[in-house]
C-alpha cells in the first residue's frame, strides 16, 4: 500500500513528525514501512506560467515560439511539445532550475532564436511515467484555469509529497485504506482523527428505485448490494488534487468518474464500480453464480470463460461484471456517459479469491475483497462517492439507494483484564496503561469490576479474542518496555536422541576420512529420481513422488537416491577444474509404494558418497593414488567398523553401475546399500569421469545399532599368527573363503585378514593365490602350539573340501 | 710392581686417547685387559709380594683396570657418536619441500550452523524434534490456524503433490505433531530443524529448498518477556555479546501476538550502513505467543497453558554470520566454497 504523506495529513495532524519519523513509528508499531519515496526535490525556479502567445518557430516546423508570463517577468521560450497553445497555464522551468532528472535549465539559442526556460511535462517534473494520464503522456502538462501564475508547481502538483510503502500483511486489511492508516497513525501519535465529508444533497425530483432494481440469488457470497443512481454527469478530468493523490498512490487518473471511484477505494478501502446506466442493458441488477459455458468480455477486452464458482453481476440476461474483480466492456464508463449506476457491495472473500485464482486478474478491488472489507463502510463509501460525483462531475444524485442487505454489521466484544494481560506479557501494567491504548485506537470499552469489555470496531477484522487485544496493547505501548526473562519452572535435560547423535557421529567419521559434506536438492528430474536405488528400496515396486505443478523439469520429482544430484555437484566442480573430489551427504529419500500417491511416502535417511579423481596426490615423491573401488569400499568398511557393526559385501549388478565393480552391502544378511563404480555410460550422461559411489540406508543401521558397546578387557595373553595361501579358482570370491575360515576357526581365531593376492606367471590358468593371515588368541590363557596346529589343519582341510582349493607350497 | 702398574695405566690411557676407530679400541682391550694382556701378566707376580703389600697392590690393580675400562668405554661412545653424527649429516633433507598431504573433509557450513544452534538450545534444556518433509495439508496449515482459503496461505507459495499432500513450507508442523503427541498434558521445550520447500525462483536471496529451525516452549505461565529473554540469549551467542535485539509486531497465523526480531547491525554497530540499509538493525527471525487455537487444536487447554514459538532460516543466519552473499552457494556445493568453512 502506497501512502501519500500529504494525503494522510487531511485526516491526522502530522505537523510534529517528518515522513521518516512517521515511517519508523509505523514500523515499530506493527506495519513495516519498506521505503519512502520523494517525488521531486523542491525548486523555487519551476513555476506556473501563462502562455500569452504561441507561434511557429521561423526556422523549425516542429518548434513553437512562446511568450510566457511567469509572474514577475515574461519569458520567451521555445517549446517542442505538440500540445502547447496560447492561453494555457503550464509548468515553466526558469533558467537556473534543476529538473529531477538532473537537467539544468540555461538560456540557449535554438536555431538562432533565444529560449529562456523550458515548458515541462509531468515526466520531466519527476512523476512516474506509468501513472501519468493518457492525455498528457505525450506532451506538456496543462494546469486548470484557476492555477495562479508565478507560484511554484511543486505544491500544486503535490511533488513535495513523501510516499510511504507499507507492507500490509494478511491480518491488517484495514491498512489497505487511507482511513485505516489514519486510525493507526492517530493511535500511534495519540492524535484525534478527522473523517471525510459524507454530506450529500439529494435531487428530490428523482428516485433511484424508479431506475433500478436489485436481486441477489447468491446471498451467502453477496450479503449486501447497494445501487446508487447519478444522472447528468459531466465527464471531464478530476480535480488536480485528486489526480495528484491518485498518481502518488500508484493509480493513473482517467476521468472524474473513474478517478472518484478509485479515490474512494483508496480512502475507504471499499471497491466501487460505476456502470454506464444507459449501456447496462436493463433496469435490474441480478447477482448470481456463473454458469458452465457462459462467457463475458471484461474491461481489458478479454473473453472470460465462467463457471458456477464465479459470482457475476448481470442485467438479468447476461453478465456485466465479474463481481469484485473486473467490470465488463459493454457497460464501461466512457466520454459519452451521462447517467451512472454506482455499485457499492460486499462480496465474500473466498468467492473473489476463487475467481482471481481462476482468471489471474488481481486488481486493487479484488485484493481488498479477498482480504476483507469493513461491513460498516460499504454503504458509506457509496455515499462518499455520490457526494464527490455531485461536486466534481455535476451529477444529480437520485434519492434513496436500492439495496439488498443481509450483511452482519455487528461489532464483536472481547473481555480482558489487566491481570491477565500482565500474566501473559510478564509485565506490571496499570489498568490505565491498557485503557489508554484502547482510547488511542478509538475502541469503545466499558468496565465491569476488573473486566474491561472492548467493543471492536468492524474495521479491525483481525481482532476477535483476548490475545488480539493483548497484541494491540503491547504494540502501541511498545515492545521495548518488555523485560528480558527466561522461562522458569519446569526443567528437562535437553539433548539429542541416540539416532541424532549417531548422525553426528557419521558426519564426524566421514569428515575425518577426508570427505566434504554436500547439501543438494531433494527435488530432481523424473528420470533421475528413480536411479541408483538401494536394495531395500528395490525389494518392492517403488515410485517417485512428483509435484502437481513443478516450476521446472529439473526439480519435478522427489529423489529416491542421493547420488544423481551429487553427481551433478561433481560435474559442477569438474567443469571448474576441481578434479579431485570426495563428497558425502546425509539426507532423506522419499519412497512411495503406490503408483498413484495418496499417502505420505516413506522417508528414509540415507548416507551417500561420491568420489572421483585422485584420492592421494603427492607428486614430488611419486605418490599418486587415484580413487578406485577399494578406496570407496574402505570408507564404507571404516564407517561400519566405527559403528561396531559387521557388514558383508556381495558382488551385484545394478543398472547404473559398472557390471563387474559393484557390491551390495549387507547387514545381518539384509541388503542395505551398495558401493561401486558408476557405469561409464551413466558417468557420461552426467558428464563426469571415472566415479565411485556408495549409498546406505541409515534407517536399517539405526534399527540394529547399539549406542554404547560394553567394555572388553584388553588381551593379557600373547596371540599367535599363522599364514595360509590357498590356490583358488578365479571366480571364487576371496571374501567367501575368509568368512569360512573365520567360521571354522571360531572361537580361537579372532581375525582373518588377506595380505596377498596373486594371479599370473607361475600360476595355473584360471587360478589365483590368496594369502590369509590368521590371528589366534584366547583372552584367558596362553595358547598351546598343538591346539593352534590342530585348528590350522582343520581349516585347511575344510576350505579345500568346500572350495576345491589347495595350499600353495 | 707399583711402578709397573702405573706405567701400564699411563701407556694405556695415552693409547686409548689416540685410537681412531673401534677396531683399535678392541685391540687395546685385549692388549691391556685381556687374559694375556699386560695387566694380567703383571698381576701374575702378586704371589711374590708380602702379605702387607698384597692388598695395596690389589687395590691399585683394580683401580688401573677400572680406569682403563672407563677410558675405553668413553672413547667407544665418543667414536660411535661421531660416526652417527657423520651419518646423520649425510641424511639431511630439504625441509622446504611440501609434506605428504592429508585429505581434509568437513561439514557443510549449514550443518555447522545448525549444530551450533542446536547445541545452544540443548544447553537451555530443549530437545530436538524432527518430522516428515512431505506433509499433509492438515499439519502444515490447518493445525497451525491456517484453514483452507485463509488469505495468509498466500504468504508461502506451496509445492503441492495432491490436494492433501505437499512439501512442508515450514518446520512448524513438527511443533503441531509434538504437541499432539504429548496430548496436552506435559510442558514442552523443543527445537525442530529441517528442510522446507517453497515455490520460489532460485536467485541470490531465494531458494526453492532451504532450512529452518524453530523453537517451541509450552508451560504454565510462559510470557512474551520469556521469548524476548530467550531470543536475546540466542542473538548474543550467535552474533556476539555486544549485540542488542528489538522486537517489532508482525503477523503469523499460528502466533498472537506475533513479532519479528531484529539484531543490531554488527558491521556498523547500529550506526547505519549499507548492510543494514541504514537502519542499524537486521531482521533475523519471527516468533510470538502460540495462538490459543493452535494450543487447543493439539489438546492443550489455553486457559492453563501458554507458550512461545520462534523460527528462522538457517541460511539467513549463516549468511549474516559469515557474510555469504548468495544463498545458491549453499546448494551449488562448489568445493572452493565448502572448504572455506572447515572450522566453522
Amino acid at each position: 500500500m502506497l501512502v501519500s504523506y500529504n494525503w494522510l495529513r487531511n485526516y491526522v495532524n502530522l505537523d510534529k513528525v517528518t515522513p521518516e519519523e512517521l515511517a519508523e513509528k509505523i514500523t515499530r508499531s506493527g506495519i513495516e514501512v519498506e521505503g519512502i519515496e520523494y517525488l521531486a526535490p523542491k525548486s523555487e525556479n519551476i513555476v506556473v506560467g501563462y502562455v500569452k502567445s504561441c507561434e511557429k518557430h521561423p526556422d523549425a516546423d516542429k518548434l513553437n515560439l512562446c511568450q510566457v508570463d511567469v509572474g514577475e517577468e515574461s519569458l520567451q521560450i521555445i517549446c517542442g511539445a505538440p500540445n502547447v497553445g496560447a492561453g494555457q497555464k503550464v509548468a515553466v522551468a526558469k533558467p537556473g532550475a534543476k529538473l529531477p532528472n538532473g537537467m539544468k535549465i540555461k538560456k540557449v539559442k535554438l536555431r538562432g532564436v533565444e529560449s529562456n526556460g523550458m515548458i515541462c511535462s509531468l515526466q520531466e517534473l519527476g512523476l512516474d511515467e506509468k501513472y501519468i494520464p493518457a492525455d498528457v503522456a505525450e506532451g506538456i502538462f496543462v494546469f486548470p484555469e484557476d492555477a495562479e501564475v508565478g507560484v511554484p508547481v511543486q505544491e500544486l502538483l503535490n511533488l513535495d509529497d513523501a510516499i510511504l510503502d507499507l507492507d500490509v500483511l494478511a491480518n491488517r486489511p484495514d491498512a489497505l485504506s487511507m482511513l485505516g492508516v489514519a486510525y493507526e497513525v492517530a493511535a500511534i501519535l495519540d492524535q484525534p482523527i478527522e473523517l471525510p465529508d459524507e454530506n450529500l444533497t439529494i435531487d428530490e425530483s428523482i428516485e433511484a428505485k424508479d431506475y433500478i432494481d436489485v436481486k441477489i440469488d447468491s446471498i451467502e457470497n453477496n450479503p449486501y448490494y447497494g445501487a446508487f443512481i447519478i444522472r447528468d454527469v459531466e465527464i471531464k478530468p478530476a480535480p488536480l488534487w485528486m489526480r495528484n493523490y491518485l498518481m502518488a498512490s500508484g493509480i493513473r487518473p482517467i476521468n472524474n468518474v473513474v478517478d472518484i471511484t478509485n479515490f474512494v477505494l483508496l480512502e475507504y478501502g471499499q471497491p466501487l464500480h460505476a456502470f454506464d446506466y444507459d449501456q447496462f442493458g436493463s433496469k435490474q441488477v441480478v447477482i448470481r453464480q456463473g454458469k458452465e459455458n457462459e462467457t463475458m468480455v471484461t474491461l481489458d477486452d478479454q473473453e472470460r470463460q465462467l463457471n458456477e464458482n464465479n459470482l457475476v453481476i448481470t442485467n438479468g440476461k447476461e453478465p456485466v461484471a465479474l463481481a469484485g474483480v473486473m467490470g465488463g466492456a459493454d457497460s464501461e464508463v466512457t466520454d459519452e456517459t451521462t447517467n451512472l449506476l454506482l455499485e457499492a457491495a460486499y462480496f465474500n472473500s473466498a468467492c473473489v479469491r476463487h475467481t482471481v485464482k481462476q482468471t489471474g486478474l488481481r486488481s486493487e478491488s479484488s485484493t481488498r475483497f479477498e482480504k476483507g472489507v469493513d461491513p460498516n463502510r460499504v454503504k458509506r463509501a457509496g455515499i462518499r462517492a455520490c457526494s464527490l460525483l455531485q461536486k466534481y462531475a455535476n451529477g444529480k444524485v437520485a434519492g434513496g439507494v436500492v439495496e439488498v442487505d443481509q450483511l452482519d454489521k455487528s461489532e464483536k466484544s472481547v473481555t480482558v483484564t489487566t491481570a491477565k494481560i500482565n500474566q501473559r506479557l510478564g509485565m506490571e501494567l496499570d489498568e490505565k496503561d491498557v485503557t489508554s491504548v484502547l482510547s488511542r485506537l478509538q475502541f469503545e470499552f466499558s468496565k465491569n469490576g476488573e473486566e474491561i469489555i472492548v467493543q471492536v470496531p468492524t474495521r479491525r477484522l483481525d481482532i476477535s479474542i483476548f490475545e488480539d487485544i493483548l497484541e494491540e496493547v503491547i504494540r502501541i505501548y511498545g515492545y521495548d518496555h518488555l523485560p528480558y526473562t527466561i522461562p522458569q519452572g519446569w526443567v528437562q535435560a535437553g539433548g539429542l536422541t541416540d539416532i541424532q547423535l549417531l548422525q553426528r557421529e557419521i558426519k564426524n567419521y566421514l569428515s575425518s576420512a577426508g570427505l566434504m559434506e554436500t547439501l543438494t536438492y531433494s527435488l530432481t528430474n523424473e528420470k533421475d529420481a528413480t536411479r541408483f536405488l538401494t536394495p531395500d528400496i528395490e525389494e518392492k515396486p517403488a515410485y517417485s513422488v512428483g509435484l502437481a505443478m513443478p516450476m521446472s523439469e529439473e526439480h519435478s520429482h522427489l529423489r529416491l537416491s542421493l547420488i544423481p544430484e551429487m553427481l551433478r555437484v561433481l560435474q559442477h566442480n569438474v567443469a571448474r577444474t576441481q578434479t579431485d573430489l570426495a563428497y558425502y551427504e546425509i539426507g532423506k529419500v522419499f519412497v512411495s509404494r503406490e503408483e498413484e500417491i495418496t499417502n505420505q511416502p516413506i522417508e528414509n535417511l540415507h548416507v551417500a558418497g561420491a568420489l572421483t579423481g585422485l584420492w592421494h596426490n603427492h607428486p614430488w615423491q611419486q605418490e599418486k593414488k587415484p580413487v578406485d573401488f577399494y578406496v570407496a569400499k574402505g570408507i564404507v568398511e571404516g564407517l561400519f567398523a566405527h559403528l561396531e557393526l559387521d557388514v558383508t559385501f556381495v558382488q551385484t549388478k545394478m543398472e547404473d553401475m559398472h557390471p563387474g565393480r559393484c557390491a551390495e552391502i549387507r547387514l545381518n544378511g539384509k541388503g542395505i546399500g551398495y558401493v561401486g563404480q558408476v557405469h561409464p555410460l551413466t558417468a557420461k550422461d552426467f558428464d563426469v569421469k571415472e566415479t565411485y559411489v556408495f549409498e546406505i540406508d541409515l534407517e536399517s543401521v539405526f534399527a540394529v545399532h547399539q549406542p554404547a558397546p560394553s567394555f572388553t578387557d584388553i588381551p593379557r595373553y600373547p596371540s599367535v599368527t599363522r599364514d595360509i595361501a590357498f590356490i583358488l579358482d578365479n571366480d571364487i570370491p576371496a571374501g567367501n573363503v575368509q568368512a569360512v575360515i573365520k567360521e571354522i576357526g571360531t572361537p580361537l581365531v579372532k581375525e582373518v585378514s588377506i595380505f596377498d593376492v596373486y594371479q599370473g606367471e607361475h600360476m595355473e590358468e584360471g587360478k589365483k593365490s590368496v594369502a590369509y593371515r590368521l590371528l589366534y588368541q584366547d583372552p584367558s590363557r596362553t595358547l598351546k602350539d598343538d591346539e593352534v596346529d590342530a585348528s590350522y589343519q582343520e581349516i585347511i582341510e575344510k576350505v579345500n573340501n568346500q572350495f576345491g582349493s589347495y595350499v600353495r607350497s | 710392581m707399583k711402578e709397573e702398574l702405573q706405567a701400564i695405566e699411563s701407556e694405556a690411557l695415552a693409547a686409548v686417547e689416540k685410537a681412531e676407530d673401534s677396531q683399535a679400541l678392541q685391540e687395546m682391550k685385549v692388549k691391556y685387559l685381556g687374559k694375556k694382556g699386560s695387566l694380567t701378566t703383571v698381576l701374575r707376580g702378586m704371589g711374590k709380594l708380602s702379605k702387607e703389600e698384597r692388598p695395596v697392590i690389589g687395590e691399585l690393580a683394580n683401580n688401573v683396570r677400572a680406569s682403563i675400562t672407563e677410558a675405553l668405554d668413553a672413547k667407544t661412545e665418543k667414536l660411535e657418536r661421531e660416526a652417527l653424527d657423520k651419518q646423520l649429516e649425510t641424511e639431511t633433507i630439504d625441509v622446504t619441500l611440501p609434506g605428504n598431504p592429508i585429505h581434509v573433509g568437513g561439514r557443510h557450513l549449514l550443518t555447522s550452523i545448525m549444530e551450533e544452534i542446536e547445541d545452544l538450545f540443548i544447553g537451555m534444556g530443549y530437545e530436538v524434534k524432527e518430522g516428515p518433509e512431505v506433509e499433509t495439508d492438515y499439519y502444515n496449515f490447518e493445525k497451525l490456524n491456517l484453514p483452507k482459503n485463509h488469505p495468509a496461505r498466500d504468504m508461502q507459495d506451496t509445492f503441492f503433490i495432491t490436494n492433501e499432500l505437499l512439501l512442508r513450507t515450514q518446520t512448524s508442523p513438527v511443533q503441531a505433531r509434538t504437541m499432539e503427541a504429548y496430548q496436552g498434558n506435559r510442558p514442552i521445550k523443543m527445537i525442530c530443524p529441517g528442510k522446507v520447500y517453497r515455490r520460489d525462483t532460485d536467485d541470490a536471496t531465494h531458494s526453492h529448498q532451504f532450512r529452518q529451525i524453530e523453537g517451541l516452549v509450552v508451560d504454565k505461565n510462559i510470557t512474551l518477556s520469556d521469548l524476548k529473554g530467550t531470543l536475546d540469549v540466542f542473538a548474543k551467542k550467535m552474533f556476539g555479546k555486544d549485540r542488542k535485539i528489538r522486537l517489532r509486531p508482525s503477523f503469523f497465523p499460528f502466533t498472537e501476538p506475533s513479532v519479528e526480531m531484529d539484531v543490531s547491525c554488527k558491521v556498523c554497530n547500529g550506526e547505519g550502513c549499507s548492510v543494514c540499509k541504514q537502519t542499524g538493525w537486521i531482521e533475523i527471525l519471527g516468533g510470538g505467543m502460540v495462538h490459543p487455537r493452535v494450543l487447543e487444536m493439539s489438546g492443550y487447554d489455553s486457559t492453563v497453558y501458554s507458550g512461545f514459538a520462534f523460527g528462522m532460516g538457517q541460511e539467513r543466519i549463516a549468511m549474516l554470520k559469515y557474510g555469504v552473499n548468495d544463498i545458491r552457494h549453499f546448494y551449488t556445493n562448489d568445493v572452493r566454497f565448502l572448504s572455506q568453512y572447515h572450522q566453522a
